[in-house]
C-alpha cells in the first residue's frame, strides 16, 4: 500500500473541498439550528451588535401564522396528489416500453424529454395553455376573446371553459393546473427508474408464468410490482422528498406572487414561505420553518421506508 | 388410432396458439395505443411552445386556433430577444456556468482521487460523513449561507453565484466509484516508474474516467441555466442577473396583457440550448441520473 508519510498530501488534495464545505454546507446546519432558537433573529441587526435570547418563539410564531398554514396545506395537498398519480402512471409507462421491441428507444426518449427543461420556462408554456387569452380582469366592457388551447379543446367537446389560473380563477383550478404540470415535470425521472428497474427483472419468472398460462393481470401484480417494489419504494420516497420542497413549478405558472392575480400567495408553499421570510430579513422565522420542514421530510421519510419494508421483496 | 389422436391434439394446440396469438395482439395494440397517446401528451407542450412563438398575436387569439401557423413571424424571436434582454442574461449565465463547472471539476477530481487512491487516517468516517450531508435538504443552507454571503459582502457578484455551491458531494462519490474501478496496479506501476501523482491523475485517470466527468459537466451547467432560488435572493440586479431569473421576470406585468407569441420565443430561445445538449448528449446525462443524480 502506499506508506502513511503521503498522508499529507491527500489532505492537500481534499483542502478545498474540506474548506468550503465546512463554510457552506457544515457551518449551515449548525448555524440555522441556533438561528431558529434565538427569539426574532434578525441577520442585518445582528451585524449592528444587537443581541438575541434563546428560546421557542419562532416555531410558536410560525405555526400561527396564517400564511404558513396555507403554506403547508397547498404542499401537503399537492405531495398527496401528486406522487401517487406520477408512480401509477410511470409505472404504466415502463410496464408498456418494456413490452415493446419497434419504437421502443424512440418513445424511451420523448418520455425523457421534460427531464431536460427548465422549470421556470415550460411552466410559462403551461400557463400560456391554460390562459384565458385577452382581458381577463372582468371589466364590463371586456371581452375574453378566446381562451387558451385547454379551454378551445374543452369547447370542442361541447364543455363549458374554465377559469384555470387568471383572475377570480377557483383554488380548485388552480390545483388541477399544477397537478397536471408537476406529474408531467415528475414523470422522465421515475419513467427512468422503473424502466431500468424492469430491465434488470430476470425473464425466466416471465418464462415460467408463460408455461404456466398465466394472465397478464396476474403477472403484473404477482410477479413485476413485487420484483420492482425497491425501485418503487425509491421512487416514492424521492417523490414526496421532492414534493415538500415544491416551488419553482408554481413560480414558472403563477410568477413570483404565487397565486393568480388579485390574490397572491395563494398557492405558496413551505420553501415559498421560507424564502419570503429570509427575503423580508426575519431569519429567525425562515430557520424555524426549514427545520420544521426538515423535521416533516423526515417523517415521511421514516413513514415511507417502514410501509416499504413491510412491502418489499428484496 | 393414434394417428387421429395426434392430429386432433395437433389442432388443438394450433387452436389455442391462434388465440394466443389474437390476445397478444390486441395486448400489443393497447399498448402502443397507450404508449403513443402519453408521448403526445408529453410533447404538446414543446409543439405548442414553437407554433405559438412564430404566430401573430391576432391568429394566436383566433377563437379557432390553429395548429399550424399561417404565417410564420420570426421577428418575434428578434423582439423576445430584446425585450428580455437575453444576450446579457445568456452571458452572464454562461460566465457563471463555465467558471463553476471548470473550479468544481478541479475540486471534484482532487478529493476524488483522495477517497479512492490515498491512505489516510479517518478517510471512511470523513466520507461517510460527506455522504451523512447529502440527506439534509438544501434550503437548511440557504439560510445560513444567504447571512453569511452578506457578511462577506458579496451581494450582487459574480462570486456569490459561483462559490458557495462549488462542492457536490454527490459528484465526489460518483467520480470515487468510477477511479476505485480503475486497478491500483496501474497507480503502483506509476509510482514504480517514479511519476507524479498528478501527472498519474492527468495523464490515466482522467482519461479512464472521462464518461463521468462528461456527466458531472453536463449536469453542472444545466444547473446554472436553470437555477432560480439563490439568484433570485443574492444577485437578481440587471447585470448578474442569470437566464431563468431575466425570462421569469421579463414577462411578469400586471397589465394581463402579455404578449404571448413573444413570451414563447423567449422560453423557445431559453429552451434550445438544453435541447441540443439533450439530443448529443443524452446518454451521460441518463447516466448520471438514473445513478442517483436529482434535478438541479
Amino acid at each position: 500500500m502506499v506508506e502513511s508519510k503521503h498522508s499529507w498530501k491527500a489532505w492537500l488534495y481534499l483542502a478545498p473541498a474540506i474548506v468550503l464545505l465546512l463554510v457552506f454546507t457544515v457551518w449551515p446546519i449548525i448555524n440555522t439550528v441556533r438561528l431558529a432558537f434565538l427569539e426574532d433573529y434578525n441577520s442585518s441587526m445582528a451585524i449592528g451588535g444587537a443581541t438575541y435570547e434563546f428560546g421557542i418563539r419562532n416555531f410558536a410564531k410560525v405555526l400561527q401564522y396564517k400564511d404558513f398554514i396555507n403554506c403547508l396545506t397547498n404542499t401537503i395537498l399537492l405531495c398527496v396528489l401528486t406522487v401517487p398519480l406520477s408512480t401509477i402512471l410511470a409505472l404504466l409507462i415502463a410496464v408498456c416500453l418494456k413490452q415493446i421491441k419497434p419504437l421502443q428507444r424512440a418513445l424511451q426518449t420523448i418520455f425523457f424529454l421534460p427531464y431536460v427543461t427548465n422549470s421556470i420556462a415550460i411552466g410559462m408554456v403551461f400557463a400560456a395553455m391554460f390562459n384565458m387569452v385577452g382581458s381577463a380582469f372582468g371589466g364590463e366592457n371586456e371581452l375574453i376573446i378566446t381562451a387558451g388551447i385547454i379551454n378551445n379543446v374543452i369547447e370542442f367537446f361541447g364543455g363549458q371553459p374554465i377559469n384555470w389560473i387568471n383572475s377570480g380563477s377557483a383554488y380548485w383550478a388552480n390545483i388541477v393546473v399544477m397537478v397536471v404540470y408537476i406529474v408531467w415535470n415528475a414523470l422522465p425521472f421515475k419513467i427512468l427508474i422503473l424502466l431500468g428497474g424492469l430491465q434488470s427483472i430476470n425473464t425466466q419468472y416471465y418464462d415460467a408464468a408463460k408455461v404456466d398460462g398465466t394472465r397478464r393481470a396476474r403477472v403484473f401484480t404477482r410477479i413485476t410490482v413485487p420484483l420492482l417494489s425497491p425501485m418503487l419504494a425509491y421512487v416514492v420516497i424521492t417523490g414526496f422528498i421532492g414534493g415538500f420542497k415544491e416551488y419553482s413549478s408554481i413560480v414558472g405558472i403563477f410568477g413570483e406572487k404565487m397565486g393568480p392575480a388579485g390574490d397572491p400567495g395563494r398557492l405558496n408553499t413551505m420553501v415559498g414561505f421560507i424564502y419570503d421570510a429570509l427575503a423580508g430579513d426575519h431569519t429567525g422565522r425562515a430557520s424555524a420553518a426549514a427545520l420544521i420542514l426538515f423535521g416533516i421530510i423526515l417523517v415521511v421519510t421514516l413513514i415511507n421506508l417502514q410501509v416499504s419494508k413491510k412491502n418489499t421483496h428484496y | 388410432m393414434s394417428n387421429i389422436n395426434k392430429t386432433m391434439a395437433e389442432k388443438d394446440i394450433r387452436l389455442v396458439s391462434s388465440k394466443q396469438k389474437f390476445g397478444h395482439f390486441l395486448g400489443q395494440f393497447f399498448v402502443y395505443f397507450f404508449l403513443i397517446v402519453m408521448a403526445i401528451i408529453v410533447l404538446f407542450p414543446f409543439y405548442w411552445m414553437l407554433i405559438s412563438s412564430v404566430k401573430s398575436l391576432d391568429e394566436y387569439r383566433l377563437a379557432v386556433p390553429t395548429l399550424f401557423p399561417r404565417e410564420i413571424l420570426w421577428g418575434n424571436y428578434v423582439t423576445a430577444f430584446n425585450q428580455a434582454n437575453l444576450g446579457t442574461l445568456f452571458l452572464n449565465t454562461l460566465y457563471v456556468g463555465v467558471v463553476s463547472t471548470i473550479l468544481s471539476l478541479v475540486i471534484t477530481v482532487l478529493s476524488a482521487f483522495a477517497f479512492a487512491r490515498l491512505e489516510f487516517k479517518g478517510k471512511n468516517t470523513m466520507f461517510a460523513a460527506l455522504l451523512a450531508t447529502m440527506m439534509i435538504p438544501g434550503e437548511l443552507f440557504t439560510i445560513t449561507n444567504y447571512v453569511t454571503v452578506n457578511q462577506l459582502g458579496w451581494m450582487k457578484t459574480y462570486t456569490v453565484l459561483i462559490v458557495p455551491f462549488l462542492v457536490s458531494v454527490f459528484y465526489i462519490y460518483l467520480l470515487r466509484q468510477n477511479f476505485m474501478q480503475i486497478p491500483n496496479e496501474l497507480y503502483l506501476a506509476a509510482k514504480v516508474d517514479g511519476t507524479s501523482d498528478l501527472k498519474y491523475l492527468w495523464k490515466v485517470m482522467i482519461p479512464l474516467a472521462l464518461p463521468t466527468l462528461i456527466s458531472i459537466t453536463i449536469l453542472k451547467m444545466m444547473g446554472a441555466w436553470n437555477s432560480y432560488v439563490w439568484p433570485r435572493l443574492v444577485a437578481n440586479d440587471a447585470a448578474h442577473q442569470l437566464i431563468t431569473n431575466g425570462l421569469r421576470n421579463a414577462f411578469t406585468d400586471a397589465s394581463g396583457q402579455a404578449d404571448i407569441p413573444v413570451q414563447m420565443a423567449a422560453v423557445a430561445i431559453v429552451s434550445l440550448p438544453l435541447f441540443l445538449v439533450f439530443v448529443f448528449l443524452r446518454k451521460y446525462i441518463m447516466k448520471g441520473v438514473s445513478r442517483g443524480g436529482l434535478k438541479g
